[in-house]
């Protein structure tokens, strides 16, 4: 039934029209190669549904389909109960939204699906706004950040998705970054393997809505990491532990003068910035250091 | 949209679809998008392989027990670079399209 015109190495195509150095095909290989062919895709509207198919045509070679923004959760739960019924346990359903179908419209059907504890494997590629419609802000975009609805930089601080997964208590969660792909893939292979629902928070790099050379994609994400913008932590039945923990931050600097999307900000604004990330890193890192003491 | 894939579904007895539904595997040809390509020094490469790990489109292929030990599939590359950029080496260049470098 399945037409393939295509030889690739995986089971992605090598043709996908994703945008010179986007960070989301990189992170797409990596996933669909650790979970293997024995994997059902929900993917809602977005950058993502480039790999689930446009018109006839497809760019994986896994069963999957284009739900709603809003239901992406819901969706794989309902996957997940037939494929109960049917008595299959062993195959993997994946939905793989971006920060808009997560942390803003398809949020209650995540939270949903981590109260009822179903059985699904929930990752979120974060590329901090609306990319594929034009570049509009976001819950995840984080402070002063430039888009379309926010063009003189946004002015509250970003949605923290993963300390929403905690407050749910679900067997497992990790944030993770592309410029450390083994990492990532064995928090992939750690998802995979757990009984009940478990979420990765992925940043993703994005040449087009942060306007800068494409070639930087993974040094941003290797940068956003060392100066605390994004923390690498895993959460696996009820025990914290972080992965990358960092004696002297560096500036903020070196991470926002590559992209165009902080281009706006003076001095004082970059020093202002600077105070509020290594503000919430040290609170977030506080908060972690706590729970890694009393659980 | 509906119809036309009604029409490309009708054809298979066995299976009554409506809506869209992907029915190939294809690929676009990216490699038109193309404005830089990568080119290596062969003698300054130490075949670590982290170009081919970073490379989004998964096009590179290291070929250990050869001279020419890194090999670009240029149908699909898009000319991005990351791998120019994180080459612990820095062995790889990015050189125009249609420049005989």
């Amino acid at each position: 039934m399945y037409d393939i015109q295509h030889e690739s190495k995986g089971l992605v195509s090598h043709g996908v029209n994703a945008c010179a150095g986007c960070g989301l095909e990189l992170i797409a290989r990596n996933t669909m190669e650790v979970l293997g062919e024995n994997t059902i895709v929900v993917i809602p509207p977005g950058c993502g549904s480039l790999f689930s198919g446009y018109g006839a045509g497809a760019a994986m070679k896994l069963p999957g389909f284009q739900g709603n923004l809003e239901n992406t959760a819901a969706c794989a739960a309902g996957i997940r109960a037939a494929l109960n019924a049917k008595g299959d346990k062993e195959t993997t359903v994946l939905a793989f939204a971006g920060d808009g179908g997560t942390v803003d419209i398809g949020l209650q059907s995540l939270s949903g699906v981590m109260e009822r504890r179903d059985k699904v494997l929930y990752i979120c590629y974060d590329n901090e706004a609306y990319m594929n419609t034009g570049i509009q802000g976001s819950s995840s975009t984080p402070y002063q950040a430039s888009t379309t609805t926010t063009p003189t930089g946004k002015p509250t601080e970003r949605k923290s998705l993963m300390e929403i997964a905690i407050a749910h208590d679900i067997p497992y969660a990790a944030t993770a970054s592309i410029h450390n792909l083994r990492d990532f893939r064995r928090k992939v292979q750690k998802a995979k393997d757990t009984n009940g629902p478990s979420l990765i928070h992925i940043q993703t790099p994005c040449p087009t809505g942060w306007r800068y050379d494409p070639a930087r994609s993974v040094e941003l994400a290797r940068l956003a990491v060392q100066t605390g913008a994004w923390i690498l932590y895993e959460y696996e039945n009820g025990k914290i532990k972080v992965n990358m923990k960092l004696k002297n931050l560096k500036s903020i600097e070196e991470y926002i003068k590559p992209q165009r999307r902080f281009r706006h900000l003076s001095q004082e604004d970059i020093e202002e910035l600077q105070e509020t990330v290594k503000k919430n890193y040290q609170r977030i890192m506080d908060r972690l250091e706590y729970m890694e003491g009393t659980v | 949209m509906q119809k036309q894939q009604e029409k490309h579904m009708s054809k298979l007895k066995k299976y009554s679809v409506l809506g869209p539904v992907a029915t190939t595997f294809t690929a676009s040809d990216t490699g038109s998008w193309r404005l830089e390509r990568p080119k290596v020094v062969f003698e300054d490469c130490i075949k670590c392989g982290i170009c081919a790990q970073v490379c989004p489109v998964d096009i590179v292929e290291i070929r250990k027990d050869e001279k020419e030990c890194v090999v670009f599939n240029f149908d699909y590359c898009k000319g991005c670079g990351i791998c120019a950029n994180e080459c612990p080496k820095k062995c790889i260049m990015m050189v125009p399209e249609r420049s005989e470098v």
